[in-house]
């Protein structure tokens, strides 16, 4: 018998009677300005955030927030007037030197300020974590309120790999004391496009 | 109705005051009660050292001796919470059944069964609540602070019926003392330093009593607050509601 | 080969106090952060209620959604192996890098490799190991076990981490500040992200309806590790599964709540196929598990969702230590998690608590902590690992309380010898005494006091 046969039957054989799952339809939470919500929860997880009006606000924030000398890579073909576009077939390891990474999220959530994303909006695996600094672009409707409302709209999607990212990184490893900018981007600016 | 009195074995030999205060209040309130006087103990001390096996026969001398009351009253949440949980017999399974329903710590008994709503008590005095981890998480005597729940707490329904008393308010409500049992003991040093932080607590909060439902807790911290020399001392919640002028 | 008991272990811990204070009072924060963001999170306690739910539901039919975890992981083109124990799980991550010729790895955190000592394993055989998540590489430097499973350096001072880091990074001598310590990790580490072609991680959740695993950090240390390597392992215990995708609302919601006080940890990766020209492996592990998953007292341990709350909120954690528990889980889940794995080594963890009951309130999947700890005393005991002295001392005690002549008279002289031979009991032998005063002797017991006055009301 190999280990996964013995690993089989040993749980088949000790694992207790069957017991249901719960309705878990009963989670909700209904809010009043999801848009304020969610602003105020990504500010309080240290992020940044500004409302625009549109993209083209977008093109004239970057440089005023951003240092542009420095190498800035989008996936919006809409933002090539401040930044590159990336390239799908680039190796992830070409990104070491961005500064910057400017994507577009699917949706956000208001309970805890994140992000979801996939590929498609990535356009690597790797851009969102090896920048510096990460931009992401997220529309006011697409808001939702809690990860049970988002699960709901990622519903059956067949990501290769999607990712909730809910603010810069961060440790407390060291005596408690919080450090933004662990291993991955040590600021996160979320535009929200009314 | 008739009462069991039931007395802890320490509570017993060593604070016989809250024992009688146990009694006389009781009695105050017009209960019939009872104290049968071959009791011994409720087999806790053993149980939590993992030899619940050896408590069979002063489980059966337990039921012999309180089967008979309508209820059975103790001033003791540790051992309260003991037999409602742990109280099993092979020879007398049914009367042991309907004891671990009939059995009450003292502070629920009164505001529970008795529905008590005033005490002719005085007791002008800053006192400290320490909740005994049996009563609290286990009797449900108060609200533990790891739930979110509606607050509330017998005990401070009681205190509040008491002329001239204070309650003041701890920095952490409801830890631990560290008296545990054979604890105390066999981790002596945990022990003291958790049972020295609620002192502490206490002091700093200007109590000049701390009163629980528990004497092991109270034993504990008194033998901390004497070791140190402190003015502040240990009382059972029954004799806070006993006390006159 | 047998450590030092967790008595022995806290006293030494507790001999400075200054040290204790400060671990127990950062441990204590941590407890706070989770009971404000649980009061404002609506239906908190029905979470709970639905995650131990669930977990039930997954231990009750884990046979069936393992196999259909694995054929969902194949489908995405993960390939899936078996390890019925430790030194299984450390073979096939072996074969997986020489068969790639690979001799470095960065690994995220992954209590269950830490488990299964897998760095030792592999660093004998010419592989180097490098834990990137910034806690684990302080103790890594350090060569110390984590002390807790979320915070592995919480015991540790900002100074002895700039120590650390000034010998084995080369910062700045007596360099403590907890910022510049953390740029000069980020610095090396992102160096050891890009170079190695191997990263290996730790698993969250597995979904058995998707095939795929969830991987949550705060750092982005896993997703940089995964990101840029060739081939990504996870290691993944078998009790780790969740039935559905739409599940993990209810463990995300919960899980960093009540690990640190966040609405979620900054990444939470769901893994699902490899990157082109990438491949994934994922081992599922039983070591003792399955064992657990039949000792019907016990086999709610395995719902956990590895947050730490217990430990936060433990009192004899917080003023022990974790280091006293000598197992790789420390804290209240260890203590009735490894009596499983090592009776013999770790019979004394059960009795490393007052039994007060906090952790079970703080779980967020409802473990009944504090019972299992009650219980695994009885099977101790009952295997034979309680000392001689205690069951001598236990078998007496018992004889004493079930006879009311016996018990009368020994509370009579216990309490003479208190009054008039004090020196009896208040002596260093006396472990009561070392730092408290025994209780004092009143004349007459409630008995003797009844007794007299019974007839007069």
């Amino acid at each position: 018998m190999s280990g996964r046969e013995k690993i089989l039957a040993t749980v088949l054989h000790n694992q207790p009677q069957l017991t249901p799952l719960p309705d878990i339809s009963i989670f909700k939470v209904h809010n009043q300005d999801i848009v304020q919500k969610y602003i105020d929860t990504f500010i309080g997880i240290g992020g940044k955030i500004f409302s625009v009006e549109s993209i083209d606000a977008v093109k004239i924030l970057i440089p005023e927030n951003f240092d542009i000398t420095k190498r800035i890579v989008t996936t919006l073909p809409e933002l090539t007037d401040v930044a590159e576009l990336y390239s799908p077939t680039a190796d992830p390891h070409s990104f070491q030197d961005v500064e910057l990474a400017i994507i577009n999220a699917h949706f956000s959530v208001a309970e805890n300020g994140a992000v979801w994303l996939t590929e498609p909006v990535m356009g690597h695996r790797i851009l969102p974590y090896i920048c510096q600094h990460l931009a992401v672009i997220v529309s006011a409707t697409s808001i939702v309120s809690t990860m049970h409302d988002a699960y709901a709209r990622i519903g059956e999607d067949e990501y290769g790999f999607g990712a909730f990212i809910g603010g810069p990184s961060k440790t407390a490893d060291i005596e408690q004391a919080l450090v933004m900018g662990a291993h991955g981007p040590i600021t996160m600016t979320v535009f929200i496009i009314k | 109705m008739t009462v069991g009195l039931f007395i802890p074995c320490y509570v017993n030999q060593f604070y016989p005051h809250a024992a009688i205060a146990t009694l006389q209040l009781l009695q105050k309130t017009g209960v019939d009660v009872v104290y049968p006087p071959k009791q011994t103990c409720c087999g806790q001390p053993m149980a939590n050292s993992g030899f619940e096996y050896l408590t069979e026969d002063c489980n059966d001398l337990f039921i012999e001796n309180f089967s008979a009351f309508d209820y059975v009253v103790a001033p003791s949440a540790s051992c309260v919470l003991h037999i409602k949980d742990h109280l099993h017999s092979q020879k007398n399974n049914e009367q042991a059944t309907l004891l671990r329903a009939k059995i009450y710590e003292l502070v629920e008994f009164l505001t529970d069964i008795l529905k008590v709503e005033k005490l002719e008590a005085c007791f002008p005095h800053k006192v400290g609540i320490h909740h005994s981890c049996h009563g609290l998480r286990g009797l449900h005597l108060s609200q533990m602070s790891e739930l979110v729940a509606p607050e509330f707490s017998k005990p401070q329904y009681l205190l509040n019926m008491v002329q001239g008393l204070e309650l003041i308010t701890l920095d952490r409500q409801d830890e631990c003392c560290g008296f545990g049992g054979t604890f105390c003991v066999t981790e002596e040093a945990v022990s003291v330093k958790m049972g020295k932080d609620r002192v502490n607590d206490h002091i700093k909060n200007g109590a000049e009593y701390i009163t629980s439902s528990d004497l092991s807790c109270l034993m504990h911290l008194e033998g901390i607050l004497h070791r140190n020399k402190s003015a502040v001392k240990i009382i059972h919640i029954a004799e806070i509601l006993n006390s006159t002028l | 080969m047998n450590t030092k008991e967790h008595a022995t272990l806290a006293e030494d811990f507790n001999k400075d106090e200054e040290r204790v204070n400060w671990h127990d009072g950062s441990l204590w924060w941590i407890r706070q952060k989770r009971d404000k963001i649980a009061n404002q999170t609506p239906q908190w306690e029905e979470l709970r209620e639905a995650a131990s739910a669930i977990k039930s539901n997954v231990l009750s039919n884990l046979h069936d959604y393992l196999l259909q975890f694995e054929s969902n992981l194949q489908k995405n083109g993960i390939k899936v192996h078996w390890a019925e124990d430790a030194a299984e799980h450390n073979e096939i991550v072996y074969s997986i890098l020489k068969e790639k010729n690979i001799t470095q790895m960065v690994k995220s955190k992954s209590m269950l490799t830490e488990q299964c000592h897998l760095n030792e394993y592999l660093e004998e055989r010419g592989i180097d190991v490098i834990n990137s998540d910034l806690g684990e590489y302080i103790q890594q430097l350090d060569k110390e076990p984590p002390s807790h499973i979320v915070l592995p350096c919480i015991h540790k001072r900002k100074e002895e981490i700039g120590e650390l880091f000034h010998e084995y990074l080369g910062t700045e001598k007596g360099l403590s500040d907890p910022t510049l310590l953390t740029r000069a990790a980020r610095k090396h580490l992102r160096n050891v992200f890009l170079t190695r072609r191997a990263a290996l991680t730790g698993v969250n959740f597995g979904v058995a309806e998707t095939g795929e695993y969830i991987v949550c950090t705060n750092e982005g240390n896993a997703d940089m590790g995964a990101h840029l390597s060739e081939v990504q392992i996870a290691s993944m215990g078998i009790e780790k599964l969740i039935p559905q995708k739409k599940h993990l609302g209810v463990f995300l919601r919960l899980l960093a709540r009540s690990a640190t006080g966040q609405p979620i940890t900054i990444y939470s990766s769901h893994f699902r196929k490899p990157r082109p020209k990438q491949e994934m492996h994922l081992i599922l592990v039983d070591a003792g598990r399955s064992r657990q998953l039949g000792l019907v007292d016990f086999r709610d341990s395995l719902k956990c969702i590895k947050c730490g709350g217990c430990m936060n909120t433990c009192p004899v954690y917080r003023k022990g230590g974790g280091l006293s528990y000598h197992n790789t889980i420390t804290g209240p889940i260890g203590a009735i998690l490894a009596p499983n794995l090592d009776m013999k080594e770790h019979a004394d963890l059960p009795f490393a608590s007052t039994l007060c009951g906090s952790c079970s309130n703080v779980c967020p999947v409802k473990i009944n902590i504090h019972e299992q700890l009650y219980k695994w005393r009885q099977e101790i005991v009952k295997q034979g690992y309680a000392t001689n002295k205690k069951s001598l001392g236990i078998k007496i005690m018992s004889w004493t309380l079930s006879s009311p002549g016996t018990y009368k008279t020994t509370g009579k002289v216990g309490r003479f010898v208190l009054k008039h031979l004090p020196f009896v009991l208040n002596n260093k032998i006396n472990p009561w005494y070392k730092q408290r005063d025994m209780p004092q002797a009143p004349k007459e017991s409630f008995d003797e006091w009844y007794a007299k006055n019974k007839d007069k009301s």
